[in-house]
Order: structure tokens, then C-alpha cells, then sequence
């Protein structure tokens, strides 16, 4: 065995080491990684990372010191043939102090930072950095989807929070049935979500972009698929878009006017804007304007998909119109559901494709879900596509 | 067997399989709980190694949702309660009696009841697999999810009785290993001379017979609302979830220093024997242990932070979570001082320990990280926490018990291990554990939430996924060079010495493996170490080989059936519980027949004449 020993015994230091370093620089480019909670867009999660590299370098440091003490004393007291007895050592008081001491003194300068940012991140700012107050948004934790609900504005939405940036979000979160936790690494941490208490979150967005997160307490058969998105933009698109869904009511009523109202005009396509989806996803994975095609003004499906939307029951748990809706929706609300970025519980991208597998399919796309799925010829699956597309 | 009461009574002769059942032999309970955690580890494995093949790529299909979610579900409670657990009874039911010079623990029979209650719920919550209904709430079982109205099934049923079964075994030897060690060391060993694995021992079963109680109330909560339609996690009904949570962890956190301390004290009996030199800072080892188990209770919110609990709450348990770091760190720095200026033979059981203590290093110190609350926001639920707890589970429970294999396979089974497949083993299980585990760390700091049976694409998570579940598979595969270890042993002659590697510990003086009683004259301890310390007196190295002896005289207890027989009562009570789901007939057929044989077992059990199978010469 000695011949076997010697090189794997300088190999593991290094190669652990090397596997260390590897991972850290390979996790240094933000842009690859969009539920990083390592590159902070907000400031809560920047206060977490701020606390969260300290320990790492101390951990580090401890790691080197301790690890490579182990290393040496095994190498330098390995066992030579006819070693005599070594000196029976049963322990030295002063020692033992003295690495009693050292680690609470290094706890000690974790333990600071850790309290002072509790205490900073506890309670809910009063006003944003710029002296706005801050933005209530309703969370509903539902299995396996997220509504959103906006008090301020009267809207609700599912799945994909909208917020400006530079202004405060306060969430205030409940479920409707089992536990949740709401979380979007690059702006702020988790929270839980129950049925039985509202609980408190917060952050402010310091950037535009779109920050992916995830449902993050196991919550059931679909817990995988319970992710959402928030779109950071910046306050006069968050404006355009709250004027957008102001208008619901009557692109999404009974209204004789119908989907004749929506030109492409009017269309605010920063939601989905294609060089911000290709930095955030990577450019395989998403929905290019080829495979959501936008709505044709005239096309006859646009009609037919409207009165199928009604015949086969989708209106009975979605509605089109994010304005003053009850509370606790049946289904997600599908204001805008024609430019959202990701469908099924904000994890399927949402292509026409994607879009009509889901309405056709529901139970092999995502197992268990509310939505048991109509029987739904191909054109008529088209054509609720094609109504959906209207709605931006 | 080498018994001598047995070979004078050929009347009392029975079938290895019979001798085996009836058995209060705590070496032979020891084998079997260590044979039967065995298979439970391994199908715990073959679930780890479904999972890593199911997440190797995104949106993976190998399995569905439901089966994945029961999987992540059986691996953890499988290898928690019916791995490591029993694992670490089995050096306890063997080495605790030796190491303090005693023929058996205080409670023979009762030993026995554990065990087979302990077979028989590992038995029964892995049947959930043959109704497609195995457990799928995680190893948690948080409410609501797991009430009724979200989990209809019998799955949590399975898993809410299973833990409750295994928890009478483990409160039972509890009680029995407390006495053990009280009251049935050798003459001249007082607390303070106790190895530091018997210490470790009587530490943990502090920790079992405190928090154990925790959960079975808990259990028996959940299992009332489940079947009976009580409220207690039912927010309807002015139950609440929260409550759970706090009782689970009152009781979970304590569990993880159920897991770890009895492998603090393998590693504590290896090191010195290894390094030739005596263990650095006894005392400071023994304190620092107790230590760890007191903060354990004052803990456990520390699972908790993303509740919301409040920043004084989250401030207090944060700072009790770092305290630990303290006694942790003495252990660490202990072990270290006890290799330091040694003679370090790096034996396959050292290779474990010193291993044990490198991984154990990296799990402590993501361990602090986590007890920064706010950085736990977003830690916790991601894969960094899997990865930190690997890290002390594998890289420290599993390390330090397979490091006990190898040191003290020889005197259970009389039979060495190979040293080459020994080294084999080693460095496949610390190659593939560090590429299954390390890169969790990063993909957990990246985003990447637990308890997923899939995950898009587009976030990063792929490359790391398919490294982890390649490690997955180098793991296995240093498991199978374990069992082909083990199967050379079982062929190959039975001549280890009684003391292989020149022990410090009373087990060591007597022949591989023991005989019946253990030890032929009751031994007497003057100081620590006490087999290094009779060489010492004796000027030697080595003992000459022990012979056998007749044992003549040596009273045994006698085999019998009666814990066995309440085992199968018990079980039978419980699961006459699954099938039943109403006020109106709370007991099935099923549960009161197996109320009354267990009540008539204890009844024979108590009025058993001592006697009955072990004639005394």
C-alpha cells in the first residue's frame, strides 16, 4: 500500500482545493445563474450577502488553518517502522483553553453582524430609499401557483409580480391551504407562508430586470413546479403596466367591444423583452417571438377562442379582468397572459406550444393539478390560444 | 455457540433460527441490529441513487412526481431511523457491556424487545411501498400537509405509525443502555474512567429519552387528527402548524446529536489507539459532549428562521446555535491534539476517523453559517442545507460508524477485514462523497430549492446535477467494495487475534469474538485505558492470545420468546390503527388481538421463572 498512499495523500489537499476554487469562480458570472442568492438586485439580499461572505471568509480561513493542521500532524506523525512509544500526552489545560477562547472569539465577530442584521431586516422599512411608501402586494400562496394582489391598485395577478424599482415591497403573505415559502434569491430570502397567520416580507429592487424564484417549502405533489418571477422595471413601465391592467375590465368583459381593442399598439412589450428573457434563461430555453406569435387583429380564431373560453368552463375558475377581483382566486388570473413570461405555476416558458399542450393536457404537463383538463379538439385548443395571445 | 450452558444441555438444543429469534444475548442483538440497518442503509442508498439519477438533468422523467416525493420522503427516514440509528445501537448493544466489563446490559430480554420492535416497524414502513402509498411529506411531516385533508392517503399513516413504532424501541433501549452504564460497570470504573465511546453512549441516550417523548406526543397528535378527526394542526379548527413545528424539532434537533455523538465516540476509541498515544483532554471530550446535548434542546427554532418567529427570537436562537460551535471546535481541536505527536498508522479504521474528522470540519462550519439567521434566509430549503448536512451525516455519522466497522469487526466476528479493500473502500467513499456533496453547496447558493423532482433548465443547476449524481454512483460503488469485504471476511479463516490493534479498552483482553459471558472473571479497573494500562503493569506490548474457557458457573440469562412475541403484538395494534378511520369503532379486530397478545407477553414475559432455558451448573 505504500506505493498507493503517498500520491493520493498530496492529491486530496489539492484536489479538494482545486474543486473549491472551481466552484467558486464558476460561480462568479451572475448572469448565468438568475436565482442566485450570490449577486444581489435588492437590498435585503444584498444586507444577507453582506453577513453571508463573512462567515464565508472566516469559515475559510478556519477551514485552511484547521483542515491543513490535520493534513500536517497526519503527515509529519505518520507511523515510522520500530517507532518507540510516543510520549503519552493526557491533555494540557492551557491548551485546551486556549482553543475554547479562540473560536468564541471568532463567533463573536460573526454573531454581531448576524443580530444587527436581524434586527435591520425585521420590521418593513417606512418609506423606499426614495421616500415613496412603500408598495403593498398581497401574496396567496396557493397549491401550486402564486397570486399576487395589489391593493393600492385593485389588481390582481398570478405568478409574475410586476414592481418598480427603487421603491419598497412590502408582502404580506397567507396561503389558502398548505404551508409555502415565497422566495426570489436576488432580492430577498424566504419567507413561509401559512394558512392561519399573515406573515411580513420585504425588499426593494435595486435594478430592472426579471428575478426568477421558487415556492421553497415542500408543499405537495407539485412543489417543484411553484416558481414565479418578479419583473423589476422601472417606474414608468410599472406605471404603463398598472394603466394596462386598468384596463381589464373592459378588454376582458362582456363588452361589445371585445378583443377588437387590443392593437398591437397598445401592446407594452417590455414585459417580455427578448434580449432581457435571453440574459435571464439562456437563449434555448425561451419563448421567441416565433413560437408566441402575436395576435393577427381579425383572426377568426380570436372569436372562437372567446366563446370556447366561456363554453368550456375556463371562465369558471380564470378570469381576464385583474380589477377588483375577489379574494383567493379559484385559478390564476390570466390578466395578461399573452406576453406572461412562464405559464403552469411559472416554470413552463410560454409558447404558443407550450400554451396549448398545457390547455389540452394539464395532467401530463403538471400531475395533480386543479385543472383536470376538457376535451378540446386541436383547432379549438388553437384557437383559445389565439384568444389568449390577445390578452397582454 | 460457544455456550457452556448449552453444550451440557443438549435437551435445550434448537435451530440456529430459533437460537437467533429467542435470543438476550446483547452480541448476537448487537450482529442482528447491525445486519438488519444494513439492508435498510442499503435501500435507503438505492432511494439516494434513484433520486441523483432522476435530477442528473433537468425536467427529468425517470420517475413521476408522486414516486420521487415518496422517495425523498423513505431515503431520509430510512437512513435516520433505520440506518444510522440502529447502526450506532449496534455498537452499543455489542461494546457497551464490554467496554465496562460487564456479561450483558441490565435488561436482557428488554434488549431483545427493542430490537424485533425495531426489525418489525423498519418492516412495516417500507411494506408502504408494496400499496404504492409510501410516505410522501418529507421525514418532517409538516402539517397541514400532512393532515388528512391534504394527504388522504395511507402514506403519512405509514409514516406517522412507522415513527411511532421505532420510537418504543428506541425510548426501551434508552431506559436499558441509562441502566447499563449506571449500574453494571466493572469494579474500580467510575464515570470518570469510562471510555469515551460508553460516555458518548450515556449522553445519547439522555438525548433519546428527552426528546423522544416529544415526538411521540407529537405522532399521537397527528395520528388522532388523521383518523380520529381531532384538530390539533387543523386550522379550521383553531389548530395550528406552527405547533408542529415546534414540537418536531423540541424533538429533531436533539436527533441530530442522536445521530452524531456516538460517532464522536468511535472516533474518540480509534484515534488513540491508532496514534498509540492516549486520548487528548478526556475530561474536555466528555464535557463537551454533554454540553452539546444540553444546547441541543435550546435549539431547535433554529430550523425555523424563514417562519418569521421575530428578531428577538431569531437573535436568541441564533447565538445558541453558534455556542455549539465552541464544544464542537474543543472536540475538533482535541482530536487533533490526540494525533499530534503520535505514531499515526493509517489502518483502514484510522483512514475513517481521520476522514470522519475532515468532512465533520467542513459540515461544522456550514453549520455556523446557518445559524446566521438572516444568511439562513437563504439557505435553508436550498441544496446548501443538504449539502451541510451530508456533511455531518455521511461525512461524519457514516464515516465514524464505518471506522467502527473496521476497528472492531475482528472481535464480533473473529474474522479481519482486508486491509486493501479496506483502503479501497476508503478513498472511493471520501472521492465519491465530496463530488456528490461539495458542488451541493454551490448549486444551493445558486438557487436550487430542496425537495424538487425536477428543475428547468436555464438556471445553472444542470452541470453541478450531473457531477453530483456521477458521485452518487462512485459512492455506491465503494458500499459494493465494502460488501465484497465483507463476504472475503466470511470466507476466509476466523483467526483475528483478541487484540489486533493493541486496544486500550477491556474488550480487547478477551478472545474474538467473545464468548457467551463475555468475560470468565469479572475484570477490575484502576485507571482509563484500562487494557493499556494492565499491559503497562504487565511490561508488555501484548498479551499472550486467551484461551477459551468452560465458563462453568457463570449465570447467562435464558432465551425466550416474550419480547418477540410483544414485539408482534405491538405492531399487530398498530396496524390495526391504519385500516380504521372513525369515532365510531376506534379499534379494529386487528388492534385489540394485538393489544391482548401484547399484554399476555408482558404478562409471561414478567412471570418467566428465570431459569426456564438456561439450566445453571
Amino acid at each position: 500500500m505504500r506505493l498507493v498512499r503517498a500520491p493520493w495523500r498530496r492529491f486530496l489537499p489539492v484536489g479538494l482545493l482545486s474543486f473549491v476554487l472551481l466552484g467558486l469562480a464558476g460561480c462568479t458570472d451572475g448572469s448565468k445563474y438568475p436565482q442566485s442568492t450570490l449577486h444581489p438586485k435588492g437590498d435585503f439580499a444584498a444586507m444577507v450577502d453582506e453577513v453571508f461572505m463573512t462567515t464565508v471568509w472566516l469559515a475559510l480561513i478556519v477551514f485552511i488553518v484547521v483542515e491543513g493542521g490535520l493534513l500536517w500532524a497526519i503527515w509529519r506523525f505518520r507511523a515510522k517502522p520500530n517507532d518507540a512509544r510516543p510520549k503519552q500526552i493526557h491533555g494540557s489545560t492551557v491548551v485546551e483553553i486556549i482553543w475554547t477562547v479562540i473560536p468564541a472569539v471568532v463567533l463573536a465577530f460573526v454573531a454581531v453582524p448576524t443580530i444587527k442584521t436581524i434586527f435591520a431586516t425585521a420590521n418593513v422599512p417606512a418609506a423606499s430609499p426614495g421616500g415613496e411608501a412603500p408598495l403593498k402586494v398581497e401574496v396567496v400562496g396557493h397549491q401550486w401557483w402564486w397570486e399576487f394582489r395589489y391593493p393600492e391598485y385593485g389588481i390582481t395577478t398570478a405568478n409574475q409580480m410586476h414592481v418598480p424599482v427603487g421603491r419598497t415591497v412590502d408582502l404580506r403573505m397567507k396561503s389558502v391551504d398548505v404551508l409555502h415559502a415565497f422566495w426570489i434569491p436576488q432580492v430577498t430570502g424566504k419567507r413561509d407562508v401559512f394558512p392561519n397567520r399573515e406573515t411580513r416580507l420585504w425588499f426593494t429592487a435595486l435594478e430592472t430586470g426579471e428575478f426568477p424564484g421558487a415556492c421553497t417549502e415542500f408543499c405537495g405533489l407539485q412543489h417543484a413546479r411553484m416558481d414565479l418571477y418578479v419583473m423589476s422595471q422601472t417606474p414608468e413601465e410599472f406605471a404603463a403596466w398598472v394603466a394596462l391592467r386598468k384596463r381589464d375590465p373592459e378588454m376582458s368583459g362582456a363588452a361589445s367591444t371585445g378583443t377588437g381593442h387590443v392593437t398591437v399598439d397598445t401592446i407594452v412589450r417590455d414585459t417580455m423583452s427578448g434580449t432581457a428573457v435571453a440574459a435571464a434563461r439562456g437563449p434555448d430555453a425561451l419563448p421567441t417571438d416565433a413560437e408566441q406569435a402575436a395576435p393577427v387583429p381579425g383572426d377568426p380564431r380570436i372569436a372562437e377562442g372567446k366563446a370556447l373560453f366561456t363554453k368550456k368552463a375556463c371562465a369558471g375558475c380564470h378570469s381576464l379582468n385583474s380589477i377588483d377581483q375577489p379574494k383567493r382566486s379559484v385559478g390564476p388570473n390570466l390578466a395578461g397572459i399573452g406576453v406572461r413570461k412562464m405559464i403552469a405555476g411559472g416554470w413552463l416558458p410560454n409558447t404558443d406550444l407550450n400554451l396549448k399542450r398545457w390547455i389540452m393536457h394539464p395532467q401530463d404537463v403538471k400531475p395533480g393539478v386543479a385543472m383536470k383538463g376538457y376535451t378540446l379538439s386541436d383547432a379549438e385548443a388553437d384557437a383559445i390560444v389565439a384568444y389568449l395571445r390577445t390578452k397582454r | 455457540m460457544a455456550t457452556t450452558a448449552l453444550e451440557h444441555a443438549p435437551a435445550y438444543q434448537r435451530s440456529t433460527i430459533v437460537e437467533w429469534l429467542t435470543t438476550v444475548d446483547h452480541k448476537k442483538i448487537g450482529i442482528m441490529y447491525g445486519a438488519s440497518a444494513f439492508i435498510f442503509f442499503l435501500i435507503g442508498g438505492i432511494e439516494a441513487l434513484i433520486i441523483r439519477a432522476q435530477l442528473a438533468t433537468p425536467n427529468g422523467t425517470l420517475v413521476s412526481a408522486e414516486m420521487y416525493n415518496q422517495l425523498f420522503t423513505m431515503h431520509g427516514t430510512t437512513m435516520i431511523f433505520l440506518a444510522v440509528m440502529p447502526l450506532s445501537a449496534m455498537f452499543f448493544n455489542f461494546f457497551v457491556p464490554l467496554l465496562i466489563g460487564a456479561r450483558d446490559v441490565a435488561f436482557p430480554r428488554l434488549n431483545a424487545m427493542s430490537l424485533w420492535v425495531f426489525i418489525l416497524g423498519g418492516i412495516f414502513l417500507n411494506a408502504s411501498f408494496l400499496f404504492a402509498a409510501a410516505p410522501n411529506g418529507g421525514w418532517f411531516g409538516y402539517a397541514p400537509l400532512s393532515s388528512r385533508q391534504y394527504s388522504p392517503g395511507m402514506n403519512m399513516d405509514f409514516w406517522a405509525i412507522g415513527l411511532q413504532i421505532l420510537g418504543i424501541a428506541s425510548i426501551a433501549a434508552g431506559v436499558n443502555f441509562f441502566t447499563t452504564i449506571i449500574n453494571m460497570r466493572a469494579r474500580g470504573m467510575t464515570l470518570m474512567r469510562m471510555p469515551i465511546f460508553v460516555w458518548m453512549t450515556l449522553i445519547t441516550q439522555v438525548l433519546v429519552l428527552l426528546s423522544f417523548p416529544v415526538i411521540t406526543i407529537a405522532l399521537v397528535m397527528l395520528t388522532a387528527d388523521r383518523t380520529f378527526g381531532s384538530g390539533f394542526f387543523v386550522t379550521a379548527a383553531g389548530g395550528d402548524p406552527m405547533l408542529w413545528q415546534h414540537l418536531f424539532w423540541v424533538f429533531g434537533h436533539p436527533e441530530v446529536y442522536i445521530l452524531i455523538l456516538p460517532a464522536f465516540g468511535i472516533v474518540s476509541e480509534v484515534l488513540p489507539v491508532f496514534s498509540r498515544k492516549p486520548l487528548f483532554g478526556y475530561s474536555a471530550m466528555v464535557f463537551s459532549g454533554a454540553f452539546i446535548a444540553f444546547l441541543g434542546f435550546g435549539v431547535w427554532s433554529h430550523h425555523m428562521f424563514a417562519t418569521g418567529m421575530g428578531p428577538l427570537a431569531d437573535s436568541f436562537f441564533s447565538l445558541a446555535t453558534m455556542l455549539i460551535a465552541v464544544p464542537t471546535g474543543v472536540k475538533i481541536f482535541n482530536w487533533i491534539g490526540t494525533v499530534w505527536g503520535g505514531s499515526i498508522s493509517l489502518k483502514t479504521p484510522m483512514l475513517f476517523a481521520l476522514g470522519f474528522i475532515a468532512m465533520f470540519i467542513i459540515g461544522g462550519l456550514s453549520g455556523v453559517m446557518h445559524s446566521v439567521a438572516p444568511a439562513d434566509l437563504q439557505q435553508t430549503d436550498t441544496y446548501f442545507v443538504v449539502a451541510h448536512f451530508h456533511y455531518v451525516l455521511f461525512g461524519g455519522s457514516i464515516f465514524a460508524l464505518t471506522a467502527g466497522a473496521y476497528y472492531w469487526w475482528p472481535k464480533m466476528f473473529g474474522r479481519m477485514l482486508d486491509e486493501g479493500l479496506g483502503k479501497w473502500h476508503f478513498w472511493l467513499s471520501m472521492i465519491g462523497f465530496n463530488v456528490t456533496f461539495m458542488p451541493m453547496h454551490w448549486v444551493g447558493l445558486l438557487g436550487m430549492p430542496r425537495r424538487v423532482y425536477t428543475y428547468p433548465e436555464g438556471l445553472g443547476f444542470d452541470l453541478f446535477n450531473m457531477v453530483q449524481t456521477v458521485g452518487a454512483f462512485i459512492l455506491a460503488l465503494s458500499i459494493l467494495v465494502f460488501m465484497w469485504n465483507v463476504i472475503r471476511s466470511w470466507r476466509g479463516p476466523a483467526d483475528a487475534p483478541a487484540d489486533p490493534w493493541g486496544g486500550a479498552t477491556l474488550e480487547w483482553s478477551i478472545p474474538s469474538p467473545p464468548q457467551e459471558f463475555n468475560f470468565a472473571e469479572e475484570p477490575v479497573v484502576a485507571e482509563k485505558d484500562a487494557f493499556w494500562a494492565m499491559k503497562d503493569a504487565a511490561g508488555v506490548d501484548r498479551f499472550p492470545e486467551p484461551g477459551h474457557v468452560s465458563g462453568r458457573g457463570i449465570h447467562m440469562p435464558g432465551p425466550s420468546w416474550w419480547p418477540v412475541v410483544v414485539a408482534v403484538g405491538l405492531l399487530m395494534f398498530f396496524v390495526g390503527l391504519m385500516v380504521h378511520r372513525s369515532w365510531a369503532f376506534p379499534f379494529t379486530p386487528v388492534s385489540i388481538a394485538g393489544f391482548a397478545l401484547m399484554v399476555f407477553g408482558v404478562f409471561k414475559w414478567a412471570y418467566e421463572p428465570v431459569d426456564a432455558h438456561a439450566p445453571q451448573h
